[in-house]
């Protein structure tokens, strides 16, 4: 029986995983690199599941990238840029990618990619949502979360008029970011790698379960949200004057209340939050946002329904 | 009980901050002493801060050509200058200009160098051997004037092995390494300890330079007795991680028949030697180019003889 509350999907059959977005980002790349060798644990009848290096050059210098971040060209204007000699890797990148797994925005484009990353953040293991009305992917994290509890599983919604970023990921019709944290660039931590690996497991086992024609009811998530990103302190000289105050480092998701420490300088000086209501800040003290300005971002806490909803073929 | 040494009190002492150009509390700290260098005076000394190494610094990578802190061996230090040679290479000759020549008279008498690790090794003390008396006294002050963390001591030089670090340059020289910091980040934490402790170990320097007798004592200490790389496959990829029941458990005792590294398929890899060991550098990320995925140790207690000065 369907309700008024039940959407009609379409089923989801062309999965792929990447890993090596950012060459440094090591849970991701090793992952990768088994199921390549050894896929047994990926695959799921019904549906092909094709794990995938983003940013092979990357991956061989362990390094975030060569020329630019590939997790922000995939926008319109460098995927439709033209190709000349000069052409930063990471666009050349980008375009083989989405002429392989897109083309974006297409009816050819994939039908969902998970992105793996890690983060020095202590964020746990972060799902990355970007569209607020996307009900497949919001029922996937519902069932990722629940799958896992009672271990956290916070879900970060990057949706916002200028600070969404063009994801490798965005190319597919269900784009979903995993962030697992906190492990430094260049290392590979067996208890990270888990949690990521958990959580890829719960997704496929819920694309498949959603194939075989499971329905699933309206729920509510709760989520984070972004609002803004917060930059460190800094000198004219652009240098950082001061750090993460220890109150907040390690703290994400954890409440901010105004008055709270924020940083730290040099001369012992505490700097507070001033703000009119709590925020959740996430990505505290992530090494590669330095070069972004970024020392943490604020989110506010939401929860987002989703419809419910049934393969279209069942 | 053997008598007192005694050694010329120390006049010219440096520190270098960035040595590897990603471990911030050092680069933090020395751009700040540059700024500032009254917090490394005392009444009879005062200490020169610098960058090690600019070009990695500004990049924030551990280097731009080789590692720098492997460079101060005579086969870099007095070779010729050549085109094509890596930035570190110059580098490590102009130091040893500056604060050498290693080996000489005129070499400073003391040098600091300030590390982070992404290991759990806490706050490290780095010493090249048992035999450095005035680096063992200096530590064994810091053990017992700064209690806010145990401070374990690394011995790092391998018998018959040549020094090569950027404080070998120095007549005498000790490394403040401090973890678990993912490199290009600062942790408000570990950069407070290094500055505590630099603190702590310039104190003693005063205390000596003034005319104190430091008695004689036994100190416990860490000796490296080798390297274990990764298993890896044939085309020189890693095809095991550090075990999780090893993860952050440096300096604790590693028995054979515990489990050191978990392959891809999730099985288990035992550690195989016939005696207890004490890992450390465990799941270092600059050491898994340098086919290391932990040091090994052996737990020793040294006798320490009196030290005074001159």
């Amino acid at each position: 029986m369907t309700s008024c509350y039940v959407v009609h999907e379409a089923p989801v059959r062309r999965v792929a995983i990447f890993g090596g977005t950012h060459g440094n980002e090591l849970s991701g790349v090793f992952l990768v690199k088994h199921w390549q060798e050894n896929g047994a644990e990926i695959q799921r009848t019904g549906l092909e599941v094709r794990p995938f290096i983003t940013n092979p050059r990357a991956v061989k210098k362990c390094t975030r990238y060569i020329d630019c971040d590939l997790n922000r060209v995939f926008d319109p204007d460098n995927l439709g840029r033209q190709i000349t000699e000069d052409i930063p890797y990471e666009v050349r990148r980008a375009q083989e990618i989405n002429h392989v797994f897109g083309p974006k925005d297409s009816n050819d484009a994939y039908d969902l990619i998970f992105d793996l990353h890690n983060t020095t953040s202590n964020m746990g293991g972060t799902l990355i949502l970007e569209n607020s009305r996307n009900n497949f992917t919001i029922q996937m994290f519902h069932y990722i979360k629940n799958a896992l509890a009672p271990e956290c599983c916070p879900v970060f919604l990057i949706e916002h008029p200028n600070l969404k970023y063009a994801t490798t990921r965005s190319i597919a019709k269900h784009p979903v970011g995993v962030e697992v944290g906190p492990q430094p660039q260049g290392v590979l931590r067996a208890d990270i790698l888990d949690k990521m690996r958990k959580i890829i497991k719960h997704g496929l086992d819920f694309v498949h379960i959603f194939n075989e024609g499971k329905e699933f009811p309206p729920c509510t998530i709760e989520i984070y949200k972004i609002m803004e990103k917060v930059d460190y302190p800094r000198n004219k000289n652009g240098e950082i004057t001061a750090v993460i105050h220890p109150s907040l480092q390690d703290q994400d998701w954890q409440p901010l209340n105004n008055g709270d420490p924020i940083f730290l300088t040099i001369d012992g000086e505490t700097i507070n939050y001033e703000g009119d209501s709590t925020v959740y800040p996430t990505f505290v003290n992530e090494a590669a946002y330095y070069e972004k300005k970024q020392a943490f971002v604020k989110t506010v806490k939401v929860k987002l329904n989703a419809k419910g909803i049934r393969s279209s073929l069942s | 009980m053997a008598a007192s040494c005694r050694l010329k009190p120390l006049s010219c002492v440096a520190v270098s901050g960035g040595t590897h150009g990603n471990e911030m509390s050092g680069i933090f700290l020395a751009k700040h002493w540059l700024r500032n260098p009254m917090e490394l005076r005392r009444g009879s000394f005062a200490v020169t801060p610098f960058l090690g190494n600019p070009r990695a610094i500004e990049k924030c990578v551990r280097y731009v050509g080789r590692d720098l802190n492997r460079t101060f061996t005579t086969e870099f230090l007095s070779s010729t200058e050549a085109e094509d040679e890596p930035y570190e290479v110059v580098r490590a000759r102009e130091i040893n200009q500056t604060y050498g020549p290693k080996g000489s008279a005129q070499a400073f008498d003391f040098m600091f160098d300030l590390h982070n690790t992404t290991a759990n090794m806490g706050a490290c003390l780095i010493v090249d051997s048992e035999e450095s008396l005035l680096p063992m006294h200096m530590c064994h002050y810091i053990q017992t004037h700064y209690t806010r963390s145990p401070c374990p001591i690394y011995l790092y030089k391998l018998p018959g092995e040549e020094t090569y670090s950027i404080n070998s340059v120095a007549k005498a020289g000790l490394t403040l390494e401090l973890g678990p910091q993912p490199q290009q980040v600062v942790r408000a934490d570990l950069f407070t300890q290094m500055r505590d402790l630099m603190a702590c170990a310039l104190d003693f320097i005063e205390l000596f330079n003034k005319g104190t007798v430091f008695p004689a004592f036994e100190i416990e200490a860490y000796k490296i007795t080798g390297r274990m790389d990764y298993p890896r496959y044939s085309d020189g990829e890693i095809s095991a991680m550090v075990h999780p029941k090893l993860q952050d458990k440096d300096f604790l005792p590693l028995n054979p028949g515990d489990p050191i590294f978990q392959t891809f398929s999730g099985e288990e890899i035992l550690y195989e030697g016939n005696t207890t060991i004490y890992p450390a550098f465990i799941n270092e990320a600059a050491y898994y180019e340098k086919k290391v995925a932990f040091a090994k140790m052996e737990k020793h207690m040294f006798s320490i003889p009196g030290l005074q000065r001159e």
